[in-house]
């Protein structure tokens, strides 16, 4: 009789590699991209698509021409080099012209002060955007706007140093004034004190100083600032203006005060139902009308209040929203901590109503930017239409059609994908739920 | 009540334009500078090269106008006004003066208050097709697709034009120059309408010009030409007269290259009251007696502004035709220097 033995493995199987269609790239395809009818041809159809893009576009970058003097020239250099009827990207316009894109009309010695300016917006607002750097840059913040004004424009140092005076000023007859009469009053009083200091000791005070120390810049008139030097400084300026605005709007709009909430009301509901383009087209023509005969109220200083004034009327009902959305237990321990109003809300309020209106706040700062080219209308060089129209103008690239969109087009990308970028990463770094 | 309440702000702010503009020959002087409403950019008539600076037919009037009021043809600010624009700048007394190859309608003249000084140029709708289309005439064109810019007399100019010849079309609306070029030579229209000017700046840039006509038929009148605020006839004067030195001096000979030439050795007296060695018609315009000049001086007469911007000798290469002078055919004619 037999011995039965039974098999008894006694060392592990090796671990098999999962079947094909379960693994790698084939698992990935078949999950994403061919789970079922519908996707499979919805895949075909985009990847068809994608094809056609390409067949289309590539060869039409492959052609790229970046050495030429005028679209003729692009033309033949094209047709030379991949035979009759081929046709190609000319960017030898770019190069030509990117100046004018850069800078508009800027005079071109003077470049490195719009590109100082550009580079030292960053190290402005750095500070601002990430709060683990020296509290000190914060200094340099504060006197950005008033160096930039005079790097851009040029003339006297003191017209913008005087200028920021006026805010030093405002300072004093707040903290003189708030022990006495709260924060709103002593907030106007001060507001009418800087006012006062604008309207007659600016012009006064500058000459005098301009005579003591004369430091100046070759003027640049606003005719000249064009392309996305023009784009940045009225999107940078009202971006950083309509912030505080668009707060102070939305508490307003939140007050129990009659007269502060219905002015609020009445200024938001009243720019949100106007377009941005007629605001642009009252800044540059009807104010004119209103003004004294032979005041020059510069065409940049104009458009720029009345974009703020736009994206501010937005900003407040972003906030708005991000008010609504804390629960009514945070004002409550705001109160029961026994602090005043403005307490509460830069401690409490602000800093998490803030926090969840950043996505709403950062798109509407991306629109605007993009909204900035809409000055082409009332006759400003913009990046998009201004320059463009005028590079047409010249014989030498008249008829030349996607170049310039693509060029305008891919930069206003890069700044509109960075703030994107920015923004989320911000929302991550402030996230304090656990979900 | 409001409603009257806001017109009569209106006006009153009209009123105070009104008073502000009567002295521009003034302004302009006190402010050692003329203020130029210009195009953004039209090929060849105005707008700045790559360095930025204005060229171009109608920018060279506005040099010539410089010079004589001022003694210099660079005093001159250029702003651009888009076709939007462009009449409220002149009201409101942004610029001095509009030379934006604006036509002369009657009621731009008479209803927008404003004065055209005179036609700087003759310009006309035309079509443009492709050769192969077979095509000869414009009265041809019966069922054909044509590409239109929206909002301009033009479109008003085609309608009435394949109404009054009893014919059909389809059109096919485009925003501006550029996109009509495109749409005209990617195939979306069989023809392509606008000023005969724009129509042969496009072909001129096209890569395959030749394979394009321009058909004779002008359609319509564009007498386009310096325009200034209503009421300010001495400014008006200045422009028009310093616009007929250029046209006047081509008429006699007087060139950028010769005017010193022609100011001492000429027996004619209409030209030496036109170059003011004689007579005192600067004086009567309230300038110097060396204004016509100077505006001669500073680009040229008037068939050397045309030829160096947008004649036979550039890519434009547009014809006199009109534009000739009077004693060659055409309609530019200057009335007497006395």
């Amino acid at each position: 009789m037999g011995e039965f033995t039974p098999f008894v493995r006694t060392e592990m199987l090796a671990p098999q590699a999962p079947p094909v269609s379960q693994r790698g790239a084939i698992r990935w395809l078949r999950e994403n991209l061919f789970s079922g009818p519908l996707n499979t041809v919805l895949t075909l159809l985009g990847l068809a698509a994608l094809l056609w893009v390409v067949s289309h576009l590539g060869p039409w970058l492959l052609h790229s021409v970046w050495n030429a003097n005028s679209l003729t020239e692009c033309r033949e250099i094209i047709a030379a080099t991949w035979g009759e009827g081929a046709s190609g990207a000319c960017w030898a316009m770019v190069r030509d012209r990117w100046h004018q894109y850069l800078f508009g009309f800027y005079p071109s010695p003077l470049y490195w002060r719009p590109t100082l300016a550009f580079a030292l917006l960053f190290v402005a607002i750095a500070p601002v955007l990430y709060s683990q750097l020296p509290r000190k840059l914060l200094l340099l913040t504060a006197v950005y706007p008033a160096l930039t004004f005079w790097l851009l424009w040029g003339g006297s140092i003191w017209v913008p140093v005087v200028a920021m005076m006026g805010f030093g000023v405002f300072a004093v007859v707040f903290r003189l004034a708030q022990p006495r009469f709260g924060v709103p009053v002593s907030a106007g009083l001060g507001a009418v004190a800087t006012s006062l200091w604008w309207m007659f000791a600016q012009a006064p005070v500058a000459a005098v100083l301009q005579s003591i120390a004369p430091v100046t810049l070759t003027s640049v008139d606003s005719d000249q600032f064009g392309g996305f030097l023009l784009s940045v400084v009225i999107g940078v300026t009202a971006i950083s203006a309509s912030l505080p605005m668009g707060i102070l709007l939305a508490l307003g709009r939140k007050s129990d005060m009659l007269l502060v909430r219905t002015l609020s009301v009445g200024f938001i509901e009243f720019i949100r139902g106007v377009p941005l383009i007629t605001l642009l087209f009252t800044a540059s023509l009807l104010l004119q009308y209103f003004l004294p005969p032979g005041s020059d109220f510069d065409i940049i200083l104009r458009v720029i209040i009345l974009v703020t004034f736009f994206a501010a009327a937005y900003i407040a009902e972003v906030i708005r929203g991000g008010l609504a959305a804390l629960p009514r237990g945070q004002y409550e321990a705001a109160d029961a901590l026994g602090l005043d109003y403005w307490q509460a809300q830069r401690l409490i309020i602000m800093p998490q109503a803030l926090k969840i209106s950043i996505p709403g706040i950062v798109s509407s700062f991306i629109g605007l930017f993009k909204d900035t080219t809409l000055v082409a209308f009332v006759g400003l060089n913009d990046p998009l239409k201004g320059i463009t129209q005028i590079v047409r103008a010249d014989i030498n690239w008249k008829g030349i059609y996607w170049e310039p969109y693509l060029f305008a087009g891919s930069i206003f990308f890069l700044i509109c994908f960075g703030m994107s970028r920015y923004s989320m990463w911000l929302e991550r770094k402030l996230k304090t739920d656990h979900r | 009540m409001k409603k009257s309440v806001f017109l009569g702000t209106l006006s009153a702010a009209a009123l105070l334009a009104g008073i502000a503009g009567a002295g521009t020959l003034d302004d302009v002087k006190a402010r050692g500078q003329l203020i130029c409403g210009t195009n953004v950019g039209l090929t060849g008539f105005g707008a700045p090269d790559a360095n930025g600076n204005y060229q171009g037919f109608d920018v060279a009037l506005c040099k010539a106008v410089a010079a004589a009021v001022l003694g210099d043809a660079s005093k001159v600010k250029f702003v651009p006004t888009t076709g939007e624009t462009r009449f409220t700048a002149l009201a409101s007394g942004e610029v001095d003066v509009l030379i934006r190859n604006s036509t002369w309608t009657f009621s731009r003249d008479v209803d927008l208050k404003f004065d055209f000084v005179a036609v700087n140029y003759y310009d006309g709708q035309g079509f443009m097709v492709k050769k192969d289309l077979g095509v000869s005439s414009a009265k041809e064109l019966d069922g054909a697709t044509i590409c239109i810019q929206t909002g301009t007399t033009t479109e008003l100019n085609l309608a009435d034009f394949f109404k009054a010849n009893n014919m059909t079309y389809t059109p096919v609306t485009i925003a501006d120059d550029a996109e009509g070029q495109r749409q005209y030579l990617a195939g979306a229209c069989d023809a392509y309408t606008t000023d005969a000017s724009g129509l042969a700046a496009s072909r001129a840039t096209m890569p395959d010009a030749d394979n394009h006509i321009i058909l004779p038929e002008i359609i319509s009148k564009e007498p386009l030409g310096p325009l200034v605020r209503h009421g300010d006839n001495q400014w008006g004067d200045v422009i028009r007269w310093t616009y007929y030195a250029l046209v006047a001096a081509e008429e006699y000979g007087v060139t950028s290259a010769n005017i010193e030439e022609m100011a001492n050795t000429t027996q004619n007296p209409e030209i030496k009251r036109l170059l003011g060695v004689e007579g005192d018609l600067g004086a009567m315009l309230g300038l110097d007696k060396d204004w016509g000049k100077r505006a001669i001086a500073a680009s040229g007469n008037y068939g050397e502004i045309f030829e160096a911007n947008i004649g036979s000798a550039t890519p434009i290469k547009l014809a006199r035709g009109l534009n000739a002078l009077w004693t060659q055919g055409g309609l530019q004619y200057a009335p007497p220097f006395r």
